[in-house]
This record gives C-alpha cells, structure tokens and sequence, in this order.
C-alpha cells in the first residue's frame, strides 16, 4: 500500500510512539519493580499488603516494554539488531530476572508455605536485577556502547541510579496503595530516595553533553538554552517542592496520597524528555539516525494505521483497570 | 558439525527458548475458553460445582499466563540479540504481523486478566464474564498473529525483493498464505486437547486419591468428553496439514516419511534408522505401498523422495522420529479417550476402573508432548531455510561469541529446568487441594454500591 502521509514523517512518528512507551514502561513497571525491591524491608503480612498493591496491574505495566522494544524491532529493526547484540549480556540477565520476578507472583501464593520464603528471595532478586540491568543498559546506550574502564563505571553508577528512581517511584506508589504505618515508612522511603534519584538524574544530565559535541552544542547554544532552561529548574523545584511536602504529615483523610506518585511520574517525565532531546534524531548516538534505521514506509504505514487505532483503546482500558482497583490495597484474593 | 558452533549454539538456544514458551500457551489458548465455558455453565445452572471448577482452575491459568507472558518477552528480544539479520530481511513483513499480535491480543489479555483474576467481587457479574471472554479472545488472537507469521515463513506468499530487502505487496495473501489455515485449526485442536488431557489427568489424579467432590467428576467428564469428541477432528485435520505441506514443501513430507527416491508405491515406513551418509534406511519395517495411499490416495502414487533435493533438505531423522512421536501419541489419546468416554457413559465417573483413571493420569502431560514433536517436525523440516526459498538460517545469525551464547544458554536450561519443576508441583498441589486452595481476603475493599458478587461466598474469606 502507498503512505498515506509525508514518507519523512512515519520514522519521527514511531520515535515518538516508542518513547512514549518505553516511558510508560519506565514509570509503570517502576513502581512494580520499586515494590519488589522494597518487600525486603518488610515481612509476612505487610509483604503480602504490598505485592498485592502491584498484583492486578504489573502484567499490563510489563507490556509497554514489550510494546517498547516490539516498535524498536518493528520500525527500525537495523537499530534494533545493533543495540541489542551490543548489550547482549545485560539483555539475557534482564530477561532471566523479568522472568523470576513474574512467576514469583504466582509461585509465592501456589507453592507450599514452605517454599514461601524462597519465593519472595527471588521476587526481591528479580526486582533489583532487573533495575541493575536496565539502569546499565541506559548508562551504555548514553555513551554510545563505549567499553572503556571509565564507561563501565559509569554504566554501573547508572544502574545503581536507575535503582534509586525505581524504589522511589515504587515508595510514592506505595504511599497513594496503603495506609497506616506501612505508609509512614513508605514517606521515609520515598524521602531517602528521593535524593539519590535527583543525584543520579543530575549525573547524567552533566554527563551526557560532556560526551558529545552535538549534544553539548544542543544544550548550551542560545537561543535553545533559555527554550530549555525550564526542564531544569522545574525538575529542581519539583524535587525539592515534593520533598518538602513529604516532611508534612499526609492529611487525615489522604486525600493528598496521590501527589508524590504524580510528582515521580512527570519527574521521570522530564528526564526522558532531556535525554530524547539529546539524542533526537539520532537511535545510536551520531551513528545512526532513525530514518537509517527505518523500516520501509509502506510497512510503516500499515503498522501505523492499527498503533492509532488500538493505543488509545489500550490507555483506555489501562485506566479503567487502575480505576476498576482503585482505593487502598488490602489482600490478593481471587474472590 | 562443531558443538560450539555460534550458529547451532544460536538455534538451540532458540529452540529451548521456544519450546519452554509454547508449553503455557497450548494450556493458555484453551484453558481461556475452557474457563469461559465453567463460567457460563454456573451462569446458567447457578451449580457452585461448576464456580469450584472455576476456581481451582483459573488459578492453574493465572500460573500458566504467568510463565507464558515471562518466556515470550524473551522471543521478543531474541530476534535482536541472536538472530539480527531476520529483522534486516524480512522485517517488513514480520514486523507489522509481530506489532499487530502486541496491539491487538497482547494488551487485551494482559489486562483483562487482572479484572479476571481479582476482579470477581469488584465487578458486576457480566463484566466479569465478559473480562474471562476478552482473555480466551486475546490468547487465540495472539496465536493468529504469531501462526500467521511463522506460516508465511513456512511457505511465503505476497512479496517482492528490492535491493535485497523483503516487501510486502499483499497483506491479504500475507495473512492467508497457502499453510496457514491448517497450521493454525491444527495448533488450537493441538491446545484444546492439551487441556482437555491435562484436566483430565489431574482429575483422575484427584479422583483416585478421595473422590475429590462433584467439581472433580464434572470436569474429569467434560474433558474426558471433549478429547474424545476432537481427537478425530485433529487427525483428520494433520491429514490436510500433511497433504499441503507435501503441495508446499515436498522435501519436509519425504524427510518425515524417510523416503529417500521419487517413486510410485512407496512404503509407509513404520520403524527405521534413517541413514543420511549412506542415503538409506537401516532396520526398515514398512507397510507396501502405505505412504502412496495416504499422501496420493493410490496405490501407485508418486511421491517425491528426498534424493531430488540433495544438500538442500532437513535432517531426516529429527522429522522422522518427531513425526512418529507426535502420531504414536495421537493414536493413543483416541484409544484412550473412546474408551474412557464410552466407560463414563455408561456407567458413570465413580464407576471407572482404577486401572483407567491410572492410564489417564500418565496421559496428563502427553499434549505438551505431541505438540512439541509436531512443531520440531515443522520447524526443523523448514531448514536449512528460516524463511523458506528467502532467507537462510545461516545467513540471519548474528555476531556474538559462542562463549557468550553458550553461557546464556545454560542459564536459560537451568532457570527453565527449575521451574518447569515446581510449575509441576504446584499444579499437583493445586489439585491436591482442590477449592481450598489458597485464598486470601479481598484484595481491595469492595465498593459498596457495586452489584455484590453473583457467587456464594463458600470459601473462608
């Protein structure tokens, strides 16, 4: 079939579309990766509380990675070849522990209490390996693959970040999920985390026009640095503004819970929004840009067609099953 | 043929992959539907018996979803990581047929599922029967979607090469190329009987053990009922798959048949060791004339032998065993399943001799069996090709070390070993404890103007 639309825009359109979701994915499997790291805090009932607060959503959350990575493979299937033989290890070791922390799920509720104990050692195992490995698959893809002994630091220094953000973001999701002293310590969870996420987010903010010229000249060439001085300072006010509001006792009614969850969502938001920014329009750092990397425009176009038609019903009912689970967790039951 | 190969390395390495996968979803597609079939059946006769059903089993599917959705992300990556010249080729074909499964059936079951597992007093009735229909509708769409694909790679239809690239010319044949229509009715009776066999298993399992309850009967009868019903549907269906697989790839047939010359009266060959050196069969025991009758409905039927397609067909063995595997199986499920039908009917599920509830419950896991051999028959039959008359294997490989494909490989065996394990032991404990299996309290705090819940509350909440 013919495009029915300019040829040069389908790649912008399916670069925009694969952000989306990999922030989505980011965000949403997040919390649910935050979650499972900070069961380890807790024991027996109050782990229950909080892998139940994750139960109903997390496959769905799982699948904007699949969607994410399906659009890489799909759309721009060279890039997709590139990076991801070039991450090859951390790929299969993300993938061993998506799939433990998956099954973890059900085999902790199935399996004989006895086992029960294993069960969640490899639901909190899954969790952090998983943070670890995109964290470092984020820190390699920044600096273009790089193997030097300086680049493996960093990637590392950006898996324990990414970390951080996943436990904060897990901790607001927490504070909006339950309620009572669970949510008192999930207040001090959120707070600790809170500044080791905008340190890590401040590191590769500096980092990354350090590595680059285009990107440096991007960043600090007048006039786009006024244009872009508020994605700084309001991922700084928003930091501070929320730890701020973290140290007030939440309101007797709760009515407020929500808003440390809303304040990890856009903070993440616009550290996405920096980092696309940078790389724009390049997929591998001034190597290859998305309209190499593009699939034909005739397959495009039909992929095209059903992403307009079926995302919007996919938000749709992704909203309506957070609606549907609205309210306070209490206890998985299949009742 | 060098072990450490990265090519061979590459391929079982996608083959253990695979075939770890398509254990859940044969008992996801059917099971989705099995479900659905309990719930309106409890809709209908407001019998608890069925809702017990229900329970105990839509727990063993959240448990298989689970493994299923884990070890598909996997495939998804794999393309990239292992196999980077596929994408280059033929991505765009492959690729709006994988983003089409991902949009329309992935999402759909992934969160309908929550509503279906958690959602039973959170919602009125009908949305929960609704949401248990989305479900089964996103799993068989999500087997279209990849059964479309894996055909047109089997026997591709509807493109052009232009500078060495793949290009779609005609979605429509795309979609409906020539295998497609049988490899998929052959794969969902394949899961239907997966199920029904699986149920049938671990009913009779419990049923030994204490009588299990009138849940346990009603289902050990449905499933009992319906292999016995589709068991010749599928033959008859395999008998169509072969006859176009022999239109479509002649060499795949002659290598599953280990029919080395192009000839009339060829011999249905039930036992040999298939010689490739020697481009013979050792120990041959055949039935004269047998192949010609059932691939050409006559005696003296011609049938091309794998001699014409030297150096460029599938290794004879593996197709010949797996294919022998998968048929020596099929028959048994007939065998077993009429007569188990025909005991039941007659004199009622308490009635069977033991020796019979013994023989179904070694049939428990005989789907996952014969539905592995079938596809290693149709995929191994594909090679040396992985787009047949496109692309070759070969030529898709990527450039990792086969140090590193080896050590992923094992951790892949070692983390699937470990739990198909306990994925078996907890579905005997499933079973085991029937509908008192675990439940906890509600998971969230039912909304109070929501319709209560259609279903007594028998269970402690």
């Amino acid at each position: 079939m013919t495009p029915f639309i300019d040829p040069w825009w389908l790649p912008v359109i399916f670069a925009g579309l694969m952000g989306l979701s990999i922030l989505l994915y980011v965000i949403l499997d997040g919390y649910d990766l935050g979650v499972g790291m900070l069961t380890r805090l807790e024991k027996d009932e109050n782990r229950d509380l909080m892998v139940a607060s994750i139960g109903p959503f997390w496959d769905g959350n799982e699948t904007w990675l699949v969607l994410g990575i399906g659009l890489l493979l799909v759309a721009f299937p060279i890039a997709h070849g590139l990076i991801l033989t070039q991450l090859y290890l951390p790929v299969v070791l993300m993938l061993v522990a998506l799939i433990l922390r998956g099954v973890s799920f059900e085999f902790r509720a199935k399996a004989p209490p006895a086992h029960k104990p294993h069960w969640d050692n490899a639901f909190f195992a899954g969790s952090l390996l998983t943070a670890l490995c995109q964290g470092y698959m984020l820190g390699a893809y920044v600096l273009g693959f790089d193997q030097s002994l300086a680049a493996v630091l960093f990637c590392l220094l950006a898996a324990l970040g990414l970390v951080a953000g996943y436990v904060f973001v897990g901790a607001c999701w927490l504070i909006y999920k339950v309620e009572g002293d669970l949510q008192k310590r999930a207040v001090r969870w959120a707070e600790i985390s809170l500044w080791a996420t905008a340190l890590a987010m401040a590191i590769i903010s500096i980092a990354t026009p350090l590595l680059s010229e285009r990107i440096f000249d991007r960043w600090f060439r007048l006039p786009e640095i006024i244009a872009l001085l508020p994605i700084p300072i309001a991922s700084a006010t928003l930091f501070i503004g929320l730890a701020i509001f973290l140290r007030r006792p939440l309101r007797a009614k709760d009515e407020l819970s929500w808003v440390p969850l809303a304040v990890a969502g856009i903070l993440f938001a616009l550290g996405f929004v920096g980092i696309a920014y940078s790389f724009y329009p390049y997929l591998i750092a001034d190597r290859l840009d998305i309209w190499q990397a593009a699939a034909s425009p005739e397959a495009l176009s039909i992929i095209l067609i059903g992403a307009l038609f079926v995302l919007p019903v996919i938000l749709g009912y992704s909203i309506l099953s957070h609606w549907i689970f609205r309210g306070k967790a209490t206890h998985l039951s299949y009742e | 043929m060098d072990a450490l190969d990265p090519l061979i390395l590459a391929r079982i390495q996608f083959a253990a992959n695979i075939s770890f996968h398509i254990l859940f979803p044969a008992v996801t597609i059917a099971l989705g539907w099995a479900l659905l079939g309990f719930k309106l059946a409890y809709n209908r006769t407001k019998d608890g018996a069925w809702m017990d059903a229900y329970r105990l089993w839509v727990k063993v599917f959240a448990l298989s979803f689970a493994m299923g959705v884990v070890s598909g992300i996997t495939m998804s990556f794999q393309f990239g990581t292992n196999w980077p010249g596929y994408m280059e080729k033929v991505g765009n074909i492959a690729g709006p047929l994988l983003a089409y499964e991902v949009l329309t059936a992935f999402f759909l079951e992934a969160v309908f599922l929550g509503i279906m597992l958690f959602g039973f007093s959170r919602v009125p009735n009908w949305v929960h029967t609704l949401a248990t229909f989305l479900v089964a509708a996103g799993t068989t769409l999500s087997a279209f979607w990849i059964i479309v694909l894996n055909s047109w790679m089997q026997t591709p239809a509807g493109y052009d090469i232009r500078d060495g690239v793949v290009h779609a010319t005609d979605w429509w044949a795309i979609i409906f190329n020539p295998s497609m229509p049988y490899r998929l009715t052959h794969m969902l009776i394949a899961s239907a009987l997966t199920v029904a066999f699986l149920i049938a298993g671990m009913s009779a399992w419990r049923w030994l053990k204490d009588g299990g309850g009138e849940g346990v009967r009603r289902t050990l009868k449905a499933a009992v009922y319906a292999a016995a019903l589709l068991i010749p549907v599928q033959i008859f269906v395999g008998d169509m798959h072969g006859l176009n697989t022999l239109e479509h790839q002649p060499q795949k047939v002659a290598a599953m048949e280990a029919n080395w010359d192009t000839r009339s009266h060829v011999p249905l060959v039930l036992f040999a060791i298939p010689d490739e050196e020697a481009r013979t069969n050792h120990l041959e025991v055949a039935i004269p004339s047998g192949a010609s009758l059932i691939l050409k409905h006559e005696a003296a039927g011609v049938v091309p032998g794998l001699n014409d397609y030297r150096g460029d067909h599938p290794p004879v063995a593996p197709l010949f065993w797996g294919f022998r595997i998968m048929v020596g199986i099929g028959v048994a499920m007939l065998a077993l399943s009429w007569f188990a039908a025909w005991t039941i009917r007659r004199r009622g599920v308490d009635a069977m001799p033991r020796w019979l509830a013994y023989a179904l419950v070694a049939m428990t896991f005989s789907g996952w069996v014969a539905t592995l051999a079938g596809w290693y028959v149709t995929e191994i039959g594909r090679q040396p090709w992985l787009v047949t008359g496109v692309l070759r294997t070969a030529d898709a490989v990527g450039p990792v070390g086969s140090a590193m494909v080896a050590s992923s490989l094992t951790l892949y065996l070692a983390v699937y070993a470990a739990l198909l394990t306990a994925y078996i032991a907890v579905l005997y404990r499933l079973a085991r404890l029937g509908k008192a299996a675990p439940a906890g309290k509600p998971m969230f705090p039912v909304p109070a103007v929501a319709p209560g819940p259609a279903a007594p509350q028998e269970e402690p909440a």
